[in-house]
């Protein structure tokens, strides 16, 4: 295992913000942390990246516990940071060349001008940092993050404030790192179509717990609720919700024949059952 | 192998960091701003007399205010250090192998050496254009030992304040402190001429003996005749800087290494957030 969690518990002050947290993650997995705001992603991801120190519980990245990971550990790990304005008077190829002679006496680290060939910033290698877009910026973080070409990656809310072309770069990037460098893939979302387009394995957390967990297909199969069926017989209309919609409306076509008019079948969406799930969960949680 | 990889890194990233701040508009202006327009008012001062010593205005103040400039990398160190945590910069560095020690040996490389050049952009001109400064080869040696311990006195008390004061806002409540402390420190006047509990605090800092250094270095001997005790008390300043750079170097670890130990992906963005909306 690549990441090993168990019983992960955060307090501040007397705030409980996460609540036996267990999960794990096998080498070359992307899983996705989904939720939403103040679900405790960042808190669950900055303990995995050892910038915050838990309450409670095991925690295991690459066999060491991030509180106590040495510099070598440290080489290991990738973190996609959210720039802001840092290094603004570097250049592109300058900070990604610096940065990479950083894990010299570990590894080789990814040379600069591979790097920004493959996040696509190669016109940009002797522009200064701070007049990059926001686009930029964003994939020249990732370059950073990847730099040492790390066995796990880290990313929190990676593409909050992406238009959609550079979204669906961003995720054919990141699919790409898992498939060709096997690297293990952490990130948090509370983008549900994003989750499900990049992880293998979707974690929803919600209110500091993990609430489900599997591949979208499984999630659909474990948490989406009953299909939606609706006809009318004689101008009478009708609804029902069933697990099994197809086997429904057959029997309703043997039963009532050409007398089924508006006939409308409705699948279960994830995106609904998950939003309802989150919504209930909180509200649950919530002193009223 | 790691602590020389990341002494390697450090002194690369200082190096290009310092180019940095030569090449672009703003930094190369603030520069040059401090050092020409001190260098204007010795030229109005270089013929004037100070009281009836026989010594000349301008020959005293040049080598104060360089004292005073060279312990003012405190102020640099500090200022850098917050913005670099508010703007992500630390955080940056704290995600890579060896990070942390890489960085401060680059933020110490960068403002020592802006520091040094700093001063040479005062001092060159003025030994020209200010009369009755005194140079020889001891007197050379006593501004290099007097810079450099100067220097490890008041570096590590920068990265302190830095440490401490998390957002640029609060950076700007240490300037008024700051300039109390040039006051009593007899760079613009001789401390003896302030009462005599105020004398003392000014002795305390390490700005006073900068100055009192770069005097002794500068001017004729005859320009003692000014000082506590018609004396350039050397010994005192070694002593009194030396004090200051063991306690430094003793605290600025922890307190770092604690600074450091909190600094993450939320706490850069909460800050974010804040310096938006003071915008907004």
């Amino acid at each position: 295992m690549v990441l090993t969690v168990d019983g992960l518990r955060m307090r501040y002050g007397d705030r409980e913000v996460l609540h036996d947290v267990t999960f794990d993650a096998r080498p070359g997995e992307v899983l996705a942390l989904l939720g939403p705001n103040g679900a405790g992603k960042s808190t669950t991801i900055e303990i995995l990246e050892g910038f915050r120190l838990r309450s409670a519980g095991h925690v295991e990245v690459l066999g060491v516990d991030p509180a106590a990971g040495d510099e070598r550990w440290r080489s290991r790990i990738g973190i996609v940071l959210q720039s802001w304005r840092d290094h603004g008077n570097w250049r592109v190829g300058e900070l990604l060349h610096h940065l990479g002679s950083y894990y010299t006496p570990y590894r080789r680290a990814w040379p600069a001008g591979e790097l920004l060939d493959a996040v696509g910033l190669t016109p940009c290698a002797g522009q200064k940092i701070k007049t990059l877009s926001g686009g930029q910026r964003r994939r020249l973080d990732v370059a950073i993050g990847i730099v040492g070409r790390p066995d796990v990656l880290f990313l929190d809310e990676p593409t909050t404030g992406f238009d959609p072309e550079a979204r669906s770069e961003f995720h054919e990037l990141v699919r790409g790192l898992a498939a060709e460098q096997g690297t293990t893939i952490l990130l948090t979302t509370h983008d549900l179509d994003e989750a499900s387009k990049l992880a293998h394995r979707i974690l929803v957390l919600a209110a500091g717990r993990i609430i489900a967990a599997g591949s979208t297909a499984q999630l659909t199969e474990l948490i989406a609720g009953e299909d939606e069926v609706r006809w009318s017989v004689d101008g009478q209309p009708f609804r029902k919700a069933t697990a099994d919609s197809t086997a429904f409306v057959r029997e309703l076509f043997a039963t009532y024949g050409d007398a089924v008019r508006e006939l409308e079948v409705r699948r279960a969406s994830l995106e609904d059952t998950y939003l309802t799930l989150v919504r209930d969960q909180v509200s649950e949680r919530e002193p009223a | 192998m790691e602590s020389a990889a990341s002494v390697k890194t450090g002194w690369r990233r200082g190096l290009i960091e310092l180019r940095q701040s030569f090449t672009n508009g703003p930094e190369l202006f603030s520069h040059f701003l401090w050092p020409v327009l001190m260098l204007a008012a010795l030229f109005f001062l270089r013929h004037r007399d100070f009281g009836s010593t026989g010594l000349l205005l301008g020959a005293l103040a040049l080598p104060s205010i360089l004292g005073m400039n060279a312990a003012m990398g405190m102020v640099s160190m500090s200022q850098q250090l917050t913005a670099d945590r508010e703007d992500g910069t630390l955080l940056r560095a704290k995600a890579m192998p060896n990070g942390m020690v890489s960085y401060l040996i680059g933020k110490v490389v960068s403002v020592a050496g802006g520091l040094l050049a700093d001063l040479a952009i005062l001092l060159i001109p003025g030994l020209f254009l200010v009369e009755g400064l005194a140079l020889g080869s001891a007197h050379w040696f006593t501004l290099v030992w007097v810079l450099l311990l100067g220097l490890v006195a008041t570096l590590p008390i920068g990265a302190i304040l830095g440490s401490v004061f998390t957002t640029a806002r609060s950076q700007g409540l240490i300037q008024l402190p700051m300039l109390a402390l040039i006051a009593v420190s007899g760079i613009f006047y001789p401390i003896t001429a302030l009462p005599g509990w105020l004398e003392w605090i000014g002795q305390l800092t390490p700005v006073y003996w900068m100055g009192l250094g770069m005097r002794s270095a500068l001017l004729p001997g005859e320009a003692v005749v000014v000082e506590v005790g018609e004396s350039w008390r050397h010994l005192e300043t070694a002593a009194v800087l030396g004090v200051w750079a063991v306690a430094g170097l003793l605290l600025a670890p922890v307190v770092l290494r604690r600074m450091a130990r909190r600094e993450s992906g939320s706490k850069v963005a909460e800050r974010r957030e804040r310096a938006l909306q003071r915008v907004a």
